[in-house]
């Protein structure tokens, strides 16, 4: 381990420095609200240490330190009911986006090498445009007056709308929809970077298509699989946006409940407590995610 | 993969993909109030918008933002990646590797609730200067893990023979290394800046009044409903990306010709 030069050290401290006071310190600090208790003031909770206290006035606090935000939040079933949703969702929405991604990944990983760049850069654009505004199409798309009814009902598929607008089948349609090229890229560099000749092999030695893609293919993209349900799921599980336009009012994310716990009840150690739990629940996601990135960085 | 089912598969992720935004677009020119029935061709929502004064001045409040964050994460996410591609290992690497990419997996909504509580403590009125901080906060993170692939990129060793010539660290750096990674910087420039024009979640967070921006006015209004009008500054905003995906597409295409 080598002393930086002082040029180098210049060149460290700006992005350092910035990261500790815009990231490190606020989790810090959200986790100390979430130990407090709120106040009517401004900051809305009652500040926990200070420099200024001296030792006994932090001992008394330390006592009164208090995890009785999190012994509330363990006892009202709408925090609880809205973590356990978040996840039930945010599950079905990952398995749902991999059965399509994969086939769509398979097909552009197959197609002539000139055409791949374009196909899987016409895959990914959308990607870039305003996620509000994808999910917002789909409120149009969906609504009992909408596209969708509209359609199937001239041509008798249905008699009556579906009434899938705010309702809980939205949301998942709306993750699958907004989270596809997350799930895409992964599957699309596992099952790209697949040698031919393997399948070739295990066809000339009798294997059925099926076979060969059950046996072969499948299990030679898991890595794709496991990264790409990966960065659908720990997004999804913290969704805001998409519960909010697309599900109905029984629909509970903890993203959302977050969001209305901060905006309408202005609960600054609730909504403290309501991230940490949440980060809680998603570090083991988080961190098997690190252990891929550490792993594929040191490929590179 | 046989040809035809091949073909359907891509057909049908196309359709999907871009199906939604077609008929979003589409009702955009729609003469009716409704969004769901077509009646006939008409220009009237994009001139209502030019009406809608909160609505231009979340625009540009946004656009504001969205030039000035990124560019503060370009420059903060160079520092990164040549500190982490150059440096070798100097104490707490992994922290700031790791404080680095965590924003990039966390919720939207505990890092707005965080940066939030953190702009009350550090005693900073909400606002536009907030509201950059908190864009150029997570667009950095994209920012440092695109131009940190560019710099792997590069062999080191050009540096090294620019130095043995005689030239200092700097002009190393900025001779050699930024024109090769210059494609990456520009790609990073406009990630970033798509990321905040598109943010809703952690501007809602960190901004304060007087500074609404885009996401938020069509927020506020898609709640209430949705009306052609939505649809018209929808397909602006998207025709606008769109135009900003195509430039980096070809400046990335131009280099790729050079190499």
């Amino acid at each position: 381990m080598s002393r930086l030069s002082l040029g180098k050290r210049l060149v460290l401290a700006a992005p350092y420095l910035w990261i500790s006071a815009f990231f490190i310190a606020p989790m810090a600090l959200i986790f100390k609200i979430s130990l407090s208790q709120p106040v009517e003031a401004r900051p809305p909770y009652e500040p926990l240490f200070s420099l200024a206290d001296g030792p006994s006035l932090w001992r008394e606090k330390l006592q009164r330190l208090g995890f009785e935000t999190y012994r509330a939040l363990l006892d009202d079933p709408l925090y609880i009911d809205s973590y356990l949703s978040s996840l039930t969702i945010a599950a079905i929405s990952t398995l749902l986006t991999l059965v399509v991604a994969y086939p769509f990944a398979l097909a552009i990983a197959r197609s002539p090498r000139y055409l791949r760049p374009l196909l899987l850069g016409l895959a990914m654009a959308p990607f870039w445009t305003s996620f509000l505004i994808r999910v917002y199409a789909w409120i149009a798309l969906l609504k009992d007056e909408g596209i969708i009814n509209h359609v199937l009902m001239a041509l008798h598929v249905i008699d009556a709308p579906l009434g899938l607008y705010a309702t809980n089948t939205a949301v998942v349609i709306g993750i699958v929809y907004s989270y596809l090229p997350f799930m895409l890229l992964p599957l699309y560099s596992a099952l790209e970077g697949q040698d031919p000749s393997l399948r070739e092999a295990a066809a000339d030695l009798g294997a059925s298509p099926a076979q060969v893609f059950c046996r072969v293919t499948l299990p030679l993209s898991r890595r794709g699989v496991f990264a790409g349900c990966l960065l659908v799921f720990i997004p999804a599980v913290g969704e805001f946006v998409i519960p909010d336009l697309l599900g109905g009012s029984e629909t509970l994310m903890i993203g959302r409940t977050l969001w209305n716990e901060f905006f309408s009840n202005r609960d600054w150690p609730m909504s403290s407590a309501v991230a940490v739990l949440l980060l809680a629940l998603l570090i083991v996601p988080l961190l098997i995610a690190e252990r891929l990135r550490l792993r594929a960085e040191g490929e590179a | 993969m046989l040809a035809l089912p091949r073909l359907l598969m891509l057909l049908f992720g196309y359709i999907f993909l871009y199906g939604p935004i077609a008929i979003l677009v589409a009702m955009s020119f729609n003469a009716s109030k409704l969004v769901t029935v077509w009646g006939g061709f008409s220009t009237r929502w994009y001139a209502a918008l030019l009406d809608d004064n909160a609505m231009l001045q979340a625009a540009e409040v946004s656009l504001e933002a969205a030039a000035l964050s990124a560019s503060l994460a370009t420059l903060l996410g160079l520092c990164a990646a040549v500190s982490l591609a150059r440096f070798g290992s100097f104490r707490t690497r992994t922290l700031f590797f790791s404080a680095l990419y965590a924003p990039l997996a966390l919720p939207e909504v505990v890092l707005g609730l965080a940066l939030l509580s953190a702009f009350v403590a550090f005693g900073l009125n909400r606002g536009f200067i907030t509201l950059v901080i908190g864009h150029a906060t997570f667009t950095m993170c994209y920012a440092t893990v695109a131009l940190l692939a560019a710099l792997r990129g590069c062999d080191p060793a050009q540096e090294e023979a620019a130095m043995d010539l005689g030239a200092t660290p700097l002009q190393a750096f900025v001779l050699v290394v930024l024109p090769a990674i210059a494609p990456a910087l520009a790609s990073a420039f406009l990630m970033a800046f798509a990321l905040s024009l598109d943010d809703l979640v952690i501007a809602s967070f960190t901004t304060g009044p007087g500074a609404t921006t885009l996401p938020m006015r069509i927020y506020s209004q898609v709640r209430l409903g949705v009306t052609p009008q939505v649809n018209a500054i929808s397909s602006l905003l998207l025709a606008f990306v769109g135009a900003m995906l195509i430039l980096s597409a070809l400046i990335l295409r131009k280099r790729e010709n050079r190499t």
